[in-house]
């Protein structure tokens, strides 16, 4: 049958369901085709920290969001336009972000009166019955039975079966975007190579959802996103934790060391264990160790052995190698201290994104313990951020502490990847014994004049030398209780890490004018929000402008300046306050905060509107 | 190579120009002495052997070898030592830690270090006290003990560290003391041979915390009744004419006077024994008690197992074997990519 075909710029889908629905995965292959096909995309997953939370609850929702779009966009959408809803809780959890006149698609076999009851939807009121969903368009699909009457004859239990439920409904989108099914066709042979039955299976149920929009006479709107009018050049999907793995692995070779990853699991940052595990062909040394902190003191150990120390958690998991942390700093040996941030105090929320620990970034250890903080913005910044802290680690021997967030860190988007050859080779400060012996006699803690010392390892002759926890001597490195020494020492471990705004970029203004009414500073993932509402808001007229703070610690040396420039500067963080604390301790300027604490990034709405307030006044 | 290399060190060139600073009378001396000797004599490469320690009396001990060294946190150099080890497999590495640093707050790490069986030498200074602090019980102090923070004894069972090792499948297990010279360079030896976590339980006097808590073990007079020092393939005797021996009763050990009793009927000592060397380890009977058993001293258990430096090396040869050496231009792409025109 024909059907109107509709072009549209810009597209939010909501995959919403079970947290054993498959919604993670339908996210994905939807994903990949659409990145494929050219447009530019922006994913978001929403998942409960149970792995299977009770079934049919809305404590138990897994959503996915995508937005693609015909133009470059920075988030996953404020609103959503389309909501496949595979159960009644996950209408429910969900119902707030559909925006008026978007479309439901809902699985009826979820809305049956054991899963109104899970959802705690009054029994007698079905939302798909009754006039709640009267501002939306509703598409009802008994995904269960057509799932079942499609592999009627395929010899699987009802079990195997209903894990198809999700590919009926991927190729019905498939079917309403206007997409072909190649990409996720061959992903599924791939992934089901060996259990042809399920291949099948799969393959069929997909094409049965394409198929159902195709001869059902109900439909008679397709659509149609074109491609984006992305860079040219060639791209890939790269999420958060995945652009960090990579990044470090390209940082060890381009210093010519080998990666040493100490970690124990923790939500959510696995995911970068869990890929560095996978590419030993690097040399790369990965250590699932016993506990947090033998994870840091493992990474200490291999950077003392020369190797590039990395150890990565999220906010609990960092609270506990606060001590170590301060013994890298008396070192002053490379190492890279990744911080998956996430809903805290305490257990917090270990799926929800949150920019809470630049605090304990920057103070959280006891001690004057300077270190560099540095946070990447999207996920596929996470690549070169990674490669940036590894070079100020190994370049000024110091820690550097990388501020990545659970939102950067399971999003994914499309990535113009550069080439290896393309990147800068990093130095590491390796002592050589010829220029350094001193009449027979190596300082461990003499410095060059960015106060910076050298890097001798076991191995290497005459070097021999002693370090540890204890206050050094300024210019033997033994263990010195001298007052006045100490004091030099605390100063000129702090001096070190400033110095390093000699080696960073300046601040730049990524959108707007160098000089106007509003200055929106971020750091981290909220780039995409404050980017998307600044383009909108300079469209409009005003003369607002985006900077996004990569160096927390030291800041560019240009910042101050650079918001003098402006008469109002406003600071949005997923967090009660905390870069704002920052800044307005050390400039002139006062900042004014926008803090979201929610679990969740801001959406460029919230952040128009708090500007647009401002500009008003 | 150099003149130098071909050398034969010296105790002395293990020293560094540090004072030691440990209190006059403190066993730590003794063990430094019979550390430095040793390594002498096994004619080690200074720049190849590293040692990494806590926090506590014992801990300071990097600070007095002239080898690389770090002087960490308390209860995490066996944690250090582990990932040095895991990325430098070719130097040698000592843990120096003591009873509050190995199996307080250290004992997490220390159980684990065991069962990965890196081939790193572990001595754990056992002194029953917290020196460095001032004199509050350790994980080791017998219950009972009065001490600043518990006047009015310790209400802990304490720790029987060799008996721990074994439930964490250690592969090497002895105990040496501070006030037995030629002992102590034996077991360094034999742990440095071993490839493989070698535990060495050290009895080492703290004389101003804890003065005389080994006495019995020591002291010339009561030493020979209350010790056994354990030799491979021969049999358990002690006493001062090595008039007694140990019996294997069933599967309890018991004092036999020979005589009553051939050397034949004795227990012969073999540290690849694992239920053995579980009997041995709990022969850690109260020396004041009557018909206590004496303690054993040597090595009381020894295993071959695979070093996880190796396995973990092996890995990273078997993914070059079927990967190749790495392309990080592959590795960057990834698998699935588009062109944008």
């Amino acid at each position: 049958m024909s059907s109107a075909t509709e072009k549209k710029d810009d597209v939010t889908i909501l995959f919403a369901g079970d947290s054993g629905d498959g919604m993670q995965l339908t996210g994905s292959l939807f994903t990949n085709t659409s990145a494929q096909f050219g447009n530019d995309i922006s994913t978001f997953p929403n998942f409960p920290a149970e792995i299977r939370a009770p079934q049919g609850t809305v404590a138990g929702v897994s959503g996915f969001k995508l937005r693609f779009a015909s133009m470059d966009i920075f988030t996953p959408g404020d609103e959503v336009e389309v909501m496949v809803a595979m159960n009644a809780a996950a209408l429910k959890a969900n119902l707030d972000q559909l925006k008026v006149g978007g479309t439901v698609i809902a699985n009826t076999d979820g809305f049956d009166k054991k899963n109104l009851r899970l959802a705690k939807y009054n029994e007698e009121a079905n939302p798909l019955l009754d006039e709640s969903l009267d501002k939306f368009r509703v598409i009802e699909m008994d995904v269960t039975k057509m799932t079942r009457q499609a592999l009627v004859d395929s010899g699987l239990g009802t079990k195997e079966i209903d894990r198809c439920k999700n590919m009926y409904v991927l190729g019905f989108l498939y079917w309403m975007y206007n997409r072909s099914l190649d990409n996720t066709e061959q992903f599924i042979k791939e992934k089901f190579a060996k259990k042809p039955e399920i291949r099948d299976a799969n393959l069929r149920v997909l094409k049965a959802g394409y198929y159902f929009g195709d001869t059902n006479e109900t439909f008679t709107t397709r659509y149609e996103v074109k491609s984006a009018n992305l860079p040219s050049g060639e791209y890939r999907s790269i999420m958060g934790n995945q652009g960090t793995a990579l990044g470090l692995i390209v940082a060890a070779q381009k210093a010519g060391l080998n990666l040493f990853y100490g970690s124990y699991p923790i939500t959510p940052a696995s995911d970068i264990l869990h890929e560095l595990a996978r590419h030993k062909e690097f040399g790369v040394k990965t250590f699932q160790a016993e506990d947090e902190i033998a994870a840091i003191c493992a990474a200490i150990g291999a950077s003392y052995g020369g190797s590039l120390g990395v150890t990565a958690s999220s906010g609990p998991g960092i609270a506990l190698k606060g001590e170590a942390i301060g013994l890298a700093v008396m070192l002053e040996l490379p190492l890279l201290i990744i911080n998956v941030q996430r809903g805290g105090p305490s257990t917090g929320l270990p799926t929800k994104t949150e920019q809470s620990d630049l605090l304990q970034a920057m103070h959280g250890r006891n001690g004057e313990a300077p270190l560099v903080v540095i946070a990447p913005s999207s996920p596929s910044n996470c690549f070169e951020t990674a490669i940036e802290a590894a070079r100020i680690s190994l370049e000024h021997m110091v820690p550097v502490m990388y501020l990545s967030d659970g939102f950067i860190a399971n999003g994914s988007e499309p990535w113009r990847f550069p080439s290896a050859a393309d990147i800068d080779a990093i130095n590491p400060r390796f002592a050589d014994a010829e220029k350094e012996l001193d009449n027979g006699v190596y300082y461990p803690y003499r410095r060059d004049e960015d106060l910076v010392r050298s890097w001798a390892t076991p191995g290497m002759k005459d070097l021999q030398h002693r370090v540890g926890g204890l206050e050094k001597d300024f210019e033997t490195g033994n263990v010195s209780y001298d007052p006045e020494n100490h004091e030099r020492m605390v100063r000129i471990r702090k001096e070190k890490v400033e110095k390093i705004a000699d080696y960073i970029p300046e601040q730049a203004i990524g959108q707007g004018d160098q000089k106007g009414d509003l200055l929106i500073l971020g750091w981290g993932s909220t780039y995409g929000a404050i980017r998307t509402a600044v383009r909108e808001l300079i469209a409009e007229g005003h003369a607002v402008s985006h900077a996004q703070v990569r160096y927390l610690s030291p800041f560019p040396k240009n910042l101050g300046e650079l918001m003098e420039g402006f008469d109002q500067v406003l600071i949005p963080e997923i967090n009660d306050g905390q870069l704002i604390q920052l800044i307005n301790a050390r400039y002139n300027k006062r900042a004014l905060p926008l803090n979201k604490i929610k679990g969740m990034p801001f959406s460029a709405r919230e952040i128009k509107e708090k500007a647009k307030e401002l500009l008003a006044k | 190579m150099s003149t130098t290399d071909t050398q034969q060190l010296t105790a002395k060139d293990l020293a560094t120009d540090q004072d030691v600073r440990w209190c006059p009378g403190c066993g730590d001396y003794s063990i430094l002495k019979q550390m430095q000797s040793t390594l002498a004599e096994a004619g080690i490469k200074k720049e190849d052997t590293v040692f990494v320690s806590g926090i506590g009396c014992s801990s300071r001990f990097p600070y007095y070898m002239d080898t690389y060294g770090m002087h960490s946190i308390h209860g995490r150099a066996t944690a250090i030592a582990s990932g040095l080890k895991a990325t430098r497999p070719e130097l040698s590495v000592w843990v120096i830690t003591g009873d509050g640093d190995a199996l307080s707050i250290g004992g997490n790490h220390l159980i684990h270090a065991l069962r990965r069986n890196f081939d790193v030498n572990i001595l754990l200074f056992n002194n029953e006290i917290y020196g460095l602090t001032k004199g509050q019980y350790s994980p080791t102090s017998p219950k009972g003990q009065v001490t600043k923070s518990t006047p009015m004894g310790s209400l802990d069972h304490p720790f029987n560290p060799l008996a721990l090792a074994m439930g964490a499948d250690a592969t090497f297990i002895a105990r040496s003391m501070d006030r037995d010279p030629k002992h102590m360079r034996a077991i360094l030896q034999a742990a440095d041979a071993h490839k493989g976590t070698s535990l060495i339980e050290v009895y080492q006097n703290c004389n101003v915390f804890n003065d005389g808590a080994f006495e019995v073990f020591t002291d010339k007079g009561t030493k020979p009744k209350h010790t056994i020092f354990l030799e491979e393939g021969e049999p358990l005797t002690f006493g001062d004419g090595r008039e007694y021996g140990i019996r294997m009763n069933g599967m309890k050990p018991e004092v036999v006077k020979l005589g009553d009793f051939s050397k034949e009927d004795l227990w012969i000592h073999d540290s690849s024994d694992m239920g053995k060397a579980l009997i041995l380890t709990r022969m850690f009977d109260d020396p004041r008690k009557d018909n206590a058993l004496p303690r054993p001293f040597g090595v009381f258990y020894q295993e071959d197992r695979y070093l996880y430096e190796d396995a973990m090396q092996g890995q990273i040869d078997r993914a070059k074997e079927i990967k190749g050496e790495g392309d990080l231009d592959q590795l960057i792409r990834g698998g699935h990519t588009w062109k944008v025109a």
